[in-house]
């Protein structure tokens, strides 16, 4: 499949009257997941793109297991996967000398690799082939959103197409357009935040190299001194190379192809993995980057996701993947203010967690930032003593920062949380991404635990006849999933393989771990009562004042 | 535990002239990048972030201003 010469033409949209409950601006990976998220969840939904093509080039290429299970219950999981390159482990190198090596997954009994390295126009692609199949997912090409007008009750979009400007309105609009979104100029919204001073340059060269799928990080490469370098490993023998080349560079110079090749072939002379490899340039870019977000991500009737939102340097893969993460809480809430589930402040519950993943994001984003661009003589001065003694001092190892990437954001302190009253071991807090676990069905068949959670509340139950009967009191809107553990089987009940859920969750019978529509934990109890469940649902669901 | 600044060195003169003594032949170049590595590694023996803290608090209310700016 030739992603990159898809077109999609303009068609004229038989634009119906009256208002539609979403817009969604930009048919980018954040706009196209939130579409489809909230079309599957029985929302009508217009998707505005100014463009009649994927993304091309060197965009996002490392997408995190909390990405691929959220693309798995959008259903395009398992083609990425198949399609991608799985990689846990990283390496740092000092000069040529391998100061440390991490594995991102340590630990057996997840069904997704901690990333697969795939283009981002191959992941639009797979998004817009799943929008396509939605019949109330309404995608359209050629459609630049030119002018928002929000109102107390809706927003005014002026479109423009190669039929002239139109009229749409909406309950809801998502700007989903990236990081020069139009919609954010619309409303004379800027976001705040610090620019770097230094340029880096992007080689997606395809070679034939037998280096292993991980991710290597050089500090002072023999072949790019001084500076460092970034190697990924993409399908079909692409490699990602990032050279940091100082503020002073010239863009346009840097960016010729005999001179992206002159320092290609230099780190090629230097590595065995990929000596004498011929080698043939598929895209290169100098970028520069800053870390910022918008103040606030609600502004009535207007939200903003993705980099429309928030940015932060490459260097642990915090943009796509925090993009996606946006749209995964934004979905299930808009979904149910739309129909009726919950108040419209649920919606301000978006903003707030998302802010302040987006601060944590910034944070790790600005720390790398920091140790790979030394800000003042003392920076350097210190993180060069960092590398040396991390070649002899394992502590010192726990120092270099190359990018920490990225994993899904636990919510601490969110309104939606109900605080723990019962003691629980564990990384399950009230806040915390739902772990995945390898479990099987009664029948023998073997799952994975969030391929079983649905779309909706669901309550994770360590097996026991009274509190299983008592959560499902509560009514089908909350699914309830019995765990058991494999040598104490308990009818209807997954069986818990090798434990992992016990381990993971704390897990006990007759303990809930309830989970949110976006597979957040949002409470957990030793033995709930009904009453406990209930309100905790009712909070997460912004429905009664929120302090405790 | 609070950061302990009261006389706390098992033998203050010999610390001394071994901490002097360790940058002996090296340039200031040598001696700057020789105190970071023994700040990390005196940091990590440490551990804790309340006591690190009060350190660098302790350590900054020395300096003065021009010198803090960076250069």
């Amino acid at each position: 499949m030739d992603w990159q010469s898809l077109e999609f033409p303009y068609r004229r949209s038989a634009e119906a009257a009256g208002r539609r409950p979403v817009v969604v601006v930009g048919a980018g990976p954040v706009g196209l997941s939130l579409a489809i998220d909230l079309a599957r969840r029985g929302v009508p939904v217009v998707v505005l793109d100014n463009d009649t093509r994927l993304s091309t080039g060197s965009r996002a290429i490392c997408f995190a297991q909390r990405t691929l299970e959220i693309f798995d219950r959008l259903g395009i999981g398992d083609e990425l996967v198949a399609q991608g390159v799985s990689w846990n482990v990283g390496k740092v190198f000092l000069r040529d000398e391998l100061l440390w090596r991490f594995d991102l997954l340590p630990e057996p009994g997840h069904e997704r690799p901690a990333f697969i390295n795939v283009p981002q126009y191959v992941v639009e692609g797979h998004l817009v082939r799943r929008a396509q199949q939605l019949p109330n997912l309404d995608l359209r090409w050629a459609s630049k959103v030119i002018a928002t007008r929000p109102h107390d009750d809706h927003v005014a979009l002026t479109v423009r197409t190669p039929e002239g400007e139109h009229a749409v309105e909406a309950d809801w609009v998502v700007a989903c357009d990236g990081s020069r979104s139009a919609v954010r100029g619309h409303l004379g919204l800027q976001a705040q935040g610090r620019t770097f001073r230094d340029r880096f340059l992007i080689a997606d060269v395809r070679m034939q190299g037998d280096a292993p799928a991980e991710r290597w990080f050089w500090f002072d490469p023999a072949f790019h001194p001084n500076r460092s370098v970034l190697l990924h490993r993409q399908p079909d023998g692409v490699w990602r190379i990032d050279f940091q080349l100082g503020w002073d560079a010239d863009p346009e110079h840097e960016k010729k192809p005999e001179n992206v090749m002159a320092r290609v072939h230099a780190l090629l002379a230097h590595s065995p993995a990929f000596r004498d490899a011929a080698v043939t340039l598929e895209w290169a870019s100098v970028y520069t980057f800053s870390c910022h977000r918008l103040e606030r991500f609600r502004h009535g009737r207007v939200l903003f996701a993705g980099d429309a939102a928030h940015g932060v340097s490459p260097f642990g893969a915090r943009g796509a993947n925090s993009g996606i993460q946006d749209a995964d809480n934004l979905a299930w809430k808009l979904a149910a203010v739309l129909q009726g589930d919950a108040p419209d402040a649920l919606l301000d519950t978006y903003a707030r967690e998302r802010e302040a993943a987006a601060d944590e994001n910034i944070r790790h984003s600005t720390r790398a930032t920091d140790f790979i661009t030394p800000r003042s003589a003392a920076s350097r001065l210190l993180r060069d003593a960092v590398l040396h003694l991390a070649r002899t001092q394992p502590f010192a190892r726990t120092l270099v920062n190359s990018g920490r990437l990225s994993t899904a954001t636990t919510l601490h302190g969110s309104t939606l949380n109900t605080p723990d009253l019962d003691d629980f071991d564990g990384s399950m807090v009230p806040g915390a991404a739902a772990a995945d676990a390898p479990v099987a069905h009664p029948d023998g068949r073997q799952t994975w635990l969030l391929r079983e959670l649905g779309d909706g509340f669901c309550a994770l139950v360590g097996a026991d006849g009274a509190t299983e009967a008592m959560l499902r009191e509560l009514g089908p809107a909350l699914r309830v999933l019995a765990i058991a553990a494999a040598d104490a089987p308990a009818p209807g009940a997954l069986v818990d393989r090798d434990g992992a859920v016990a381990r993971r969750y704390d897990l006990r019978p007759g303990t809930v771990v309830l989970l949110r529509p976006d597979a957040h934990v949002c409470a957990r109890w030793r033995h709930p009562t009904r009453a406990q469940v209930r309100d905790a649902i009712v909070r997460a669901s912004a429905r009664s004042p929120t302090c405790p | 535990m609070p950061l302990i600044t009261a006389p706390n060195l098992e033998s203050p003169d010999d610390f001394y002239a071994e901490l002097i003594a360790t940058h002996d032949g090296l340039d200031a170049d040598a001696s700057h990048a020789l105190n970071a590595r023994l700040v990390l590694l005196l940091a990590n023996h440490v551990g804790r972030l309340d006591v690190l803290r009060e350190a660098l608090a302790a350590a900054r209310a020395g300096a003065r201003p021009e010198e803090t700016q960076g250069s």
